[in-house]
C-alpha cells in the first residue's frame, strides 16, 4: 500500500513538472555515444538513459527486431533512435499488425518548418514519405573521388575526372605498377552504393509499392564491366575495406571512390590507410562521359522519435540539439544540417590535413546525389552478399551474376510486400 | 545373443530384491525425486510448454481469427523455405553420421587404454571444448578460417582456401558448420559412452575374450550394442539441437559480412519472418514444422533405441 502511495505521489509530481523530471531513452550504436554525452551535459534538467546496440550497422535490423518485440509485447519502446542505415522509414512509417507506425511524423507541426529548412536540400528525401518526415539525417555520406596525390605525381599520372578515366589509370597501373590499386569491393556497401549508384545504374528503384531493378539497362552494363576489368587487372580487390588484407597492403592504395566518412574512417584511422597529411585529395565525384554529374551515397545515419513518447517536449529538444548543434552534430561525419556543416568542413579545411579543395568537392558531392535510388524496406547489401561476394570470390563476373542478383532482390521485395516489375 | 540376454536380466533381479527389501526408502526416495525435478518442471513449463501452446495458437490464428493452413501454405511458398530445409538437412546428415561413428570409436578407444592417467586425461581434453558456448566457439573458428590470420593457414591453403569468404561458401557450410558442432559438441558425449561403457559388466567381456574375440569383434558384438540406448538418446538431443541451428549461422553471417544469408538455416528463417516481415504467424508456423519433425523422429529413435524400455 505504502508503496502505491509512493508511486503516485511520483508520478503526480512527474506530472506536475514535466521539465524537471523528464527521462528520455535512447537507443544508438558506440559511435553515437559521445554525442548523447554531450546533450546529457548541456541540457542536464533531462536525464538520458543510453542503451547502446549496433545502429543496424550493415543492415542487420536490429531497430527494427526491437520495436518489433515492443510491438508485440505492447510496452518497452524507447524515445529516440539512432539507425545508420537511412531506409528504416519504409516500415517504421507504417502500422505494423495493428500497432500504431513507429516513427513520429516529424513536420507537419511536431518541430519547425523553420528548423526542418535548415538541413542541406535533398537530405532529409530517405526519410520522407508522401509528405511526411519520419527521421533526421544525422550525417551526409555523398559518394566523392579520393585520390594519392603524392602516389600518383610520382608516378606521373593525372588524376581521373571521369569513370571512363579511372578505368584507364586502372590499365596503366596494372601495366607499370603492378600491386597498386584503385579501389576495394569486399564489402556489401561499396558495389550497390559507390559503383551502381554512383553510374546511375536503374538496379533499386522504387514507385510507391512497386520494386524495379534493371541490370540489363545500359549504365547497369557499364558498371558490370567496368567493374569485371579492373577486377580482372587486379585494379580493384575483393578485399573488405576494414579487413587485414587490405590494411596490409593500403600502402599500396592509389585512389578509391567512396564515401565522405572515409575521412576519418579509413585515411585519418591508424589501423585504415593511415594516411601522412597532405598526401590525400578529396575530389568531385567520378561521373560517366555522356551522363549526369550525379554521384551515389553510403549510409548516413537517421535518428527517428517514437510515436509513443510520453516526453515529447524533451523528445524535441533532443533532436534539435543532436542534429544542429555545431560541436556535435554529424558525430565525425559531415552533418546533414547545413550551418553546422559549414563549421564542419570549415575545421577540415583549415586542418590541412587534405590537400586540393576539400570543402568544395565535399559539397558538390553532397548537392548532387542521383534521386533514382529507392529505399524500400530491405537492402541491397543482403543480396550483394549472398550472390555477388562469394561469386567474385570463385572467379565468376558480374556479367554472370548479374541476373542473380537482380533475381534475389526481386525475391527479398516481394518477401516484404512489393509489387515486383 | 544368450549372453546378452544373461546380462538384461542380471539388474532386473537386482532390482527386484531392492523392492521387496525395503519399500519405505523407495517411496522416500520418490518424494525426494518429485523435489528434485520440481523446479525443471516449472521451467519447463514456463519457457517451454507455455510458449510453445502460443506458438500453436499463431501458427493457426492471422490476426487473432483462424487461418487454417494459411501460414503454413505461405511459409512453404516462400523461395527460402526449401533451401533452408536442404542446408540443415545436409546439416545434420554430415554432422549426425559424424557424431555417431567418431564418438563411439573414440570412446572405445579411450576406454580400452589400460593406463590410468593417459586415459583420464584423454577424456579431459576432449571435454573442455564443450565448455565454450556455441556464439563463443564459433569466434574462435572464425580465426581458424580465416586464412589472413589462422595458425593453420597453410593447410587451408592447401585446400585452396585463401579466404575466409572461399571457407564459408555455401556449399562448403555444412562441413564447417558440422566441424564447429563436433568439436564443441562430441567430448560431453565421448565422457558419456565412456560411462555406458564402464556400465559393462567385466564378466562379459571377460567371457567374450575366451571365447576367442579380439578387440574389434568385443566392440561390434558386445559393446555397441549394448551402448544402443546411449547412442539413441545422444542422436535425439543432437537431432533436435541441429534443427534449431541458429547461432553458428548468424554468428557467421555478420562475420562474413553477409556471404552466409541471413535465411541460411530454418531457425534463421522463423526469426526473419518474426522481426524483418513482423509475422509473427508465419514465424510460428515455422517453428511448429521444426518441433513437429523434431518430435516424430525422437518418438521413432526412442523406440528404435528402446529407450524407454526398463531393464
Amino acid at each position: 500500500m505504502k508503496l502505491t502511495r509512493i508511486i503516485v505521489g511520483l508520478s503526480a509530481l512527474m506530472a506536475a513538472s514535466p521539465a524537471l523530471s523528464a527521462e528520455l531513452t535512447v537507443w544508438a550504436d558506440a559511435t553515437r555515444q559521445p554525442a548523447v554525452e554531450a546533450f546529457q551535459a548541456a541540457h542536464p534538467e533531462i536525464t538520458v538513459n543510453l542503451i547502446v546496440d549496433d545502429g543496424s550497422s550493415g543492415a542487420s535490423g536490429t531497430f527494427q527486431t526491437k520495436i518489433g518485440l515492443a510491438d508485440q509485447a505492447g510496452e518497452g519502446w524507447p524515445d529516440v533512435v539512432f539507425s545508420t542505415q537511412n531506409n528504416d522509414a519504409a516500415w517504421a512509417s507504417k502500422e505494423t499488425n495493428g500497432v500504431q507506425a513507429f516513427a513520429q511524423v516529424l513536420n507537419e507541426g511536431f518541430l519547425d518548418q523553420a528548423f526542418l529548412d535548415g538541413f542541406t536540400p535533398g537530405a532529409l528525401d530517405p526519410v520522407t514519405v508522401d509528405g511526411k518526415v519520419y527521421g533526421l539525417r544525422n550525417d551526409l555520406a555523398p559518394v566523392l573521388f579520393w585520390y594519392n596525390k603524392a602516389l600518383l605525381d610520382q608516378f606521373g599520372y593525372a588524376p581521373p575526372a571521369t569513370w571512363e578515366d579511372y578505368q584507364a589509370l586502372g590499365d596503366k597501373l596494372a601495366a607499370d605498377h603492378p600491386g597498386y590499386f584503385l579501389g576495394a569491393i569486399g564489402d556489401s556497401f561499396e558495389g550497390p552504393y559507390v559503383y551502381y549508384w554512383s553510374g546511375e545504374a536503374p538496379i533499386f528503384q522504387v514507385d510507391g509499392d512497386t520494386f524495379k531493378s534493371d541490370t540489363a539497362a545500359a549504365n547497369t552494363v557499364k558498371v558490370n564491366n567496368l567493374i569485371d576489368h579492373m577486377v580482372a587487372n587486379k585494379t580493384l580487390t575483393l578485399d573488405s575495406l576494414f579487413g587485414a588484407a587490405f590494411v596490409a597492403t593500403a600502402d599500396h592504395l592509389v585512389a578509391i571512390p567512396g564515401a565522405a566518412w572515409y575521412a576519418g574512417a579509413l585515411f585519418q584511422n591508424p589501423g585504415g590507410v593511415n594516411a601522412k597529411a597532405g598526401d590525400w585529395v578529396a575530389a568531385p565525384p567520378l561521373y560517366w562521359t555522356d551522363g549526369a554529374k550525379v554521384t551515389g551515397n553510403v549510409g548516413g545515419g537517421v535518428w527517428y522519435a517514437s510515436s509513443h513518447t510520453a516526453n515529447a517536449d524533451a523528445v524535441k529538444v533532443f533532436l534539435q540539439f543532436i542534429v544542429s548543434d555545431e560541436k556535435t552534430a554529424g558525430t565525425g561525419g559531415l552533418p546533414a544540417y547545413k550551418s553546422a556543416a559549414d563549421k564542419w568542413l570549415d575545421a577540415q579545411a583549415s586542418s590541412g590535413f587534405y590537400a586540393g579543395d576539400f570543402k568544395a568537392a565535399i559539397s558538390a558531392a553532397a548537392a548532387s546525389v542521383w534521386s533514382g535510388w529507392g529505399y524500400p524496406n530491405f537492402s541491397p547489401e543482403t543480396a550483394w552478399a549472398k550472390v555477388i561476394t562469394p561469386g567474385l570470390a570463385s572467379g565468376k563476373t558480374m556479367a554472370d551474376l548479374a541476373a542473380d542478383w537482380q533475381q534475389e532482390m526481386k525475391n527479398e521485395a516481394q518477401v516484404v510486400g512489393y509489387t515486383v516489375e | 545373443m544368450t549372453i546378452l540376454d544373461q546380462t538384461a536380466a542380471r539388474p532386473l533381479r537386482g532390482g527386484q530384491l531392492a523392492k521387496s527389501r525395503n519399500g519405505s526408502v523407495e517411496r522416500a526416495q520418490g518424494r525426494i525425486g518429485l523435489v528434485f525435478v520440481s523446479l525443471y518442471t516449472l521451467l519447463l513449463v514456463v519457457f517451454g510448454v507455455l510458449p510453445s501452446l502460443y506458438a500453436i495458437y499463431l501458427a493457426f490464428t492471422k490476426r487473432g481469427a483462424f487461418a487454417g493452413f494459411d501460414n503454413f501454405i505461405r511459409v512453404f511458398k516462400d523461395y527460402r523455405f526449401l533451401p533452408a530445409v536442404e542446408h540443415v538437412g545436409l546439416f545434420l546428415v554430415v554432422w549426425l553420421v559424424s557424431l555417431v561413428v567418431l564418438v563411439v570409436l573414440l570412446a572405445l578407444i579411450v576406454h580400452s587404454i589400460g593406463v590410468r592417467w593417459l586415459s583420464t586425461s584423454m577424456r579431459f581434453l576432449y571435454y573442455i571444448p564443450g565448455a565454450l558456448a556455441g556464439a563463443s566457439s564459433v569466434m574462435l573458428w572464425l580465426f581458424v578460417l580465416d586464412p589472413t590470420v589462422s595458425p593453420v593457414a597453410f593447410v587451408l591453403h592447401g585446400l585452396g582456401l585463401n579466404s575466409l569468404v572461399g571457407a564459408v561458401q555455401a556449399d562448403r557450410l555444412p562441413f564447417v558448420l558440422a566441424v564447429i558442432a563436433f568439436w564443441t559438441g562430441a567430448g560431453g558425449w565421448i565422457v558419456v559412452m565412456y560411462g555406458a561403457l564402464n556400465n559393462i559388466s567385466k564378466d562379459l567381456i571377460e567371457a567374450a575374450r575366451v571365447d576367442g574375440a579380439g578387440p574389434i569383434r568385443t566392440a561390434w558384438s558386445i559393446q555397441i550394442p549394448l551402448m544402443r540406448k546411449w547412442i539413441a538418446y545422444m542422436v535425439i538431443l543432437s537431432f533436435a539441437g541441429g534443427t534449431q541451428l541458429f547461432v553458428e549461422p548468424r554468428v557467421l553471417s555478420q562475420a562474413s559480412r553477409g556471404v552466409v544469408s541471413q535465411d541460411y538455416s530454418l531457425n534463421q528463417l522463423a526469426f526473419l519472418y518474426a522481426f524483418k516481415q513482423s509475422d509473427f504467424n508465419g514465424s510460428a508456423a515455422i517453428s511448429l514444422v521444426l518441433l513437429i519433425v523434431s518430435l516424430g523422429l525422437s518418438i521413432f529413435f526412442v523406440f528404435k533405441g528402446g529407450l524407454f524400455e526398463r531393464v
